[in-house]
């Protein structure tokens, strides 16, 4: 995440004294979290080295499922195709998710304004299967009217459930966010453009990168939609999975899930220290 | 910047999704984890096509999406009881596998089918059965009884599973009381309801994964297709399947082209590749099931040739009946039943 | 307080600038609008429509209008006596629906709230990490890491095995396959939505206010309940919505970890859409959802915004 604010005197201050925005056993708590979190990755991690058939009968350490994951041109594409998609469907979310809460949030009520709200949030009221099923007579008649039948489909209904997970962090952020610095750069004649780049954009990042994030991981996530808008050849990671639910699942999605997990790691420490040094530069 | 390339490695991916349809391409729809990959390999070297499979996950689920159109398959696998509904609904090519020069390796059983009479549209995939899975260090008794989850034994109280399959549970419990799978008789489906509502609360859970489950011994039994238990067993030898006397449902899943099919020749080529002996068998080493195609036993693993869960015993093999399709009537009675079951 | 600041033209000009703002404002919303239309909202309408129609045979639906599947949410005919009563199977699987999704929003409320603020606290370098550290175990696809849950908590599973062996209990407890699993999954999954909205809102959160409650003498609890919790509200609100209503929709946690013995909402339309394969069913019940839920959130989120108004 980029720095997300100007390098106050404030902002020290709030550093130095710490224990004023300590509250008793939140740390505990949150430590608690990140244990019950990662225990279960932990497990699944492990199992990922089994010898046997299974995800819940350890017969012996072995590195056949990376191999055999290795060998598995489906499981790979799967998994290719779910990070395309999730990164678009999120990239495109969060776009239009932070204009949406820039028109609808801290000017007032305006008409239609209750109504783009739930619009926006629509996609959680339902369960998926509804959306699927809807979504699948819609984009079939598409489908068989234009030929095209390519992961564009996939993008647009991924990227429509991810705005209201975008757009409700964003718009947290916003609601309450001091309006003064905007109106401090109008009055010295800033477009509103350069306003927004340089004022609004900065102190919303973090609310941006929250809703990013969430729309990543609830599109990667997703298993219904996906199964029903699917064409010919497009699984997904977790349709792969549903697909193999009534057998049974073997460890190669542990192993697919940990090689990733070990890539996302690897990413996150280089930007990590990338960050760093950008900092420690600009310090 | 980031958005910039995401949106470009987008737009080269679906590039790359729509140059599909090329020639020389087959796309199958299967149940997922179900086609053998050297099955794939060996069909794509011999005929140099590329094969995309696509998975499903329920009967309901791949006809719901063909019919709707725009998939973009050749290929699908529906059940027995699926395939007349396909056929009715006008989703299958009359493709004639029964002209086709390895039709002669079908077994005689098989060629002649109440879904597919003369096989005019499909050809045998895999077939099975749904029974018991019993683990004898818990229940010694007789595992080939419907009562191991309609009346569950003291030992296993607690301990059942029941595989979430609406129709292989009501037809079992249906022929546990002399009634005929599909039937709308209500004084047999009183007595079905009553007995699973009495049964349910002796449940562990009504649930997939049964592989898993019964190789690790958390549960001592379950409701189970055959194959999965073959496979349990394997893991976890004190695993035994039942075939319930009062009857046990049968299913076969069998391979069809669709009329929107764009690939019919190679389609058509699949079909007659996998009833082949020896490609047919490659099909049940994978996926630990029959295949209805004379002479594959001899390129079997050798575990399957013998093994109890595959090759019924003579004492059941006229218990197992398959189930019809059942009318919408009867389809309306059973969903009631199973959803005051599961409220 | 900086709860409702608006950016208001002075006044004369006003109706000209409220214009101006409404014709800016749906201008900005318009490519979510659009994009929902063609994606999620405009295709329910085929749901809509769907309610009001007959069952097909075999799935789909046959153009004759009728009410029967809105009747049929609330009254079921008894298929033995075909006496006419209140649907209790719908009414319990709705209600436990409800029920279980209210605990999840309390639960990850409860653990979501310390850890968005732990995080909140953090130095600004490492805020994206910690971020980054709540949002990997969602890398994993859902299915396998709620396989790696019953892993962890069932009877021959990591917890009860070193429980055993720690000598703290004689036998395995049942964990697996009780509402208490049901709740610890959808907390689990459900989790980042809660952290991630708080987050956004908390780390706007201007400190110096609590060094000012404290200057009054205000106590830790004070602090925390007059100063932090009113002002990071709009992160509490955004994260409730998130976690309440998609767990209310919740189809994969109660069948893998519940057992499977009593259905969701979710479980029960998707029922009606797979092996039912009573469509207007599904679709009414879907329509009668989307309608609680709306009515629900849009009563909320006006509650909220009148309290804060008050305050």
């Amino acid at each position: 995440m980029p720095e997300t604010g100007p390098h106050t005197p404030a902002t020290a201050r709030r550093r130095a004294d710490f224990s004023v925005q300590k509250m008793p056993g939140f740390a505990a708590i949150a430590i608690a979290c990140f244990v019950i979190l990662y225990a279960p990755i932990i497990t699944l991690v492990i199992y990922s080295f089994n010898a046997g058939q299974s995800v819940a009968l350890w017969q012996g350490f072995s590195v056949k499922w990376y191999y055999i994951a290795l060998e598995n041109r489906a499981v790979q594409e799967a998994a290719l195709r779910s990070l395309i998609i999730a990164a678009s469907a999120s990239a495109i979310s969060s776009v239009v998710a932070t204009m949406a809460a820039i028109g609808t949030t801290r000017t007032g009520a305006f008409k239609g304004r209750t109504a783009i709200y739930l619009l926006i949030n629509q996609p959680l009221m339902v369960p998926e299967i509804v959306t699927a099923v809807a979504l699948l007579i819609f984009f079939a008649s598409i489908k068989v009217a234009t030929g095209y039948g390519g992961l564009g489909y996939l993008i647009v209904a991924h990227a429509a459930f991810c705005v209201p997970f975008a757009y409700l962090p964003i718009r947290a952020r916003l609601e309450g966010m001091d309006a003064t610095l905007e109106l401090a750069a109008a009055d010295l004649y800033a477009t509103p453009w350069l306003a927004f780049r340089r004022i609004t954009l900065p102190l919303l990042a973090p609310g941006i990168a929250a809703g990013a994030m969430l729309a990543f991981v609830i599109s990667l996530d997703d298993v219904i939609i996906t199964e029903f808008v699917k064409s010919a050849g497009q699984d997904t990671l977790p349709t792969y999975m549903l697909g193999q639910l009534r057998r049974a699942i073997t460890p190669e999605v542990n192993a697919i899930s940990t090689a990733l997990l070990a890539l996302t790691l690897v990413l996150l420490s280089v930007f990590f220290v990338l960050t760093r040094a950008r900092e420690s530069r600009s310090d | 910047m980031q958005i910039r390339k995401m949106a470009l490695a987008g737009a080269a991916l679906l590039a790359l999704a729509t140059s599909a349809n090329a020639e020389g391409e087959l796309n199958i729809y299967n149940w997922g984890n179900y086609t053998s990959p050297e099955l794939i390999k060996k069909f794509e070297e011999t005929y140099n096509v590329k094969v995309t499979i696509t998975d499903y996950d329920s009967n309901t689920t791949a006809l719901t999406k063909i019919e709707a159109g725009g998939h973009g398959f050749d290929i699908v696998v529906p059940s027995a009881n699926y395939v007349p509904i396909f056929v009715d609904k006008g989703l299958l090519m009359e493709s004639r596998p029964d002209q086709m020069e390895n039709f002669k390796n079908v077994s005689a059983r098989w060629r002649d089918v109440p879904w597919d009479p003369g096989r005019h549209f499909t050809v045998p995939w895999q077939w099975g059965s749904t029974g018991m899975a019993v683990n004898k260090t818990a229940y010694a008794g007789d595992p080939n009884t419907s009562a191991i989850f309609l009346d569950p034994p003291a030992e296993l109280v607690g301990k059942v599973n029941v595989v979430p399959e609406m129709n292989d549970i009501m037809g079992l419990a249906i022929m546990y009381f002399g009634g005929e799978p599909c039937t709308e008789d209500k004084a047999v489906l009183k007595k079905v309801r009553d007995q699973l509502m009495a049964a349910k609360p002796k449940w562990l859970s009504i649930g997939y994964g049964t592989t898993d489950k019964l190789s690790n011994n958390e549960m001592m039994a379950s409701v189970n297709w055959n194959g999965s238990t073959f496979r349990a067993r394997l893991a976890n030898p004190n695993v035994v399947y039942g075939y319930p006397k009062e009857g046990y449902v049968m299913w076969m899943d069998s391979v069809a082209i669709l009329k929107d099919a764009k690939n019919v020749e190679n389609a058509k080529l699949f079909m007659n590749f996998i009833m082949d002996p020896e490609n047919a068998a490659m099909i049940s080493a994978f996926a630990r099931y029959a295949n209805g195609i004379d002479g594959s036993e001899a390129f079997m693993p050798e575990d399957m040739k013998t093994a109890p869960e595959i090759n019924v015993p003579a004492e059941f093999a006229d218990k197992g009946k398959f189930l019809p399709t059942c009318s919408p009537a009867a389809r309306e009675l059973y969903t009631a039943i199973w959803t005051e079951l599961q409220k | 307080m900086a709860g409702k600041a608006q950016v208001d033209p002075p006044g004369g000009y006003e109706a000209a600038a409220n214009a101006q703002r409404l014709h800016r404002n749906w201008l900005l919303s318009l490519p979510a609008i659009v994009l929902l239309l063609i994606g999620a909202s405009g295709p329910l309408l085929i749901v809509l429509v769907y309610s009001f129609l007959h069952p097909g045979d075999y799935g789909g639906v046959i153009w004759k209008p009728t009410l029967d599947a809105w009747f049929k949410i609330f009254f079921s005919v008894d298929i033995f006596d075909e006496t006419v009563h209140l649907a209790d199977a719908h009414l319990s699987i709705f209600w436990r629906s409800v029920k279980l999704s209210l605990l999840t929003t309390l639960i990850t409320f409860g653990f979501g709230f310390p850890t968005a603020y732990f995080i909140a606290t953090r130095p600004k370098s490492q805020r994206a990490a910690w971020l980054f550290l709540i949002t990997i175990p969602f890398w994993t696809n859902l299915l396998i890491r709620t396989f790696a849950i019953m892993e962890v908590i069932r009877n021959e599973g990591i917890i009860n095995t070193w429980a055993i062996r720690l000598g703290l209990i004689d036998q395995p407890i049942q964990m697996l396959y009780t509402e208490g699993a049901v709740l610890l999954g959808m907390a689990y999954v459900y989790l980042p939505l809660m952290v991630l909205p708080l987050y956004a809102a908390i780390d706007r959160f201007d400190f110096h206010l609590l060094e000012a409650g404290y200057d009054l003498y205000a106590s830790r609890w004070q602090v925390f309940r007059r100063i932090v919790l009113p002002l990071v509200s709009p992160g509490i609100v955004a994260g409730s919505i998130l976690v309440f209503v998609p767990s209310l929709g919740a189809y994969v946690t109660p069948r893998v970890l519940g057992g499977g013995k009593k259905m969701m909402i979710g479980n029960f339309i998707e029922l009606q859409f797979g092996q039912g394969q009573n469509w207007p069913l599904g679709a009414s019940l879907s329509m009668l959802l989307l309608i609680v839920v709306a009515v629900a959130l849009l009563v909320y989120v006006r509650t909220i915004s009148r309290d804060r108004a008050d305050a």
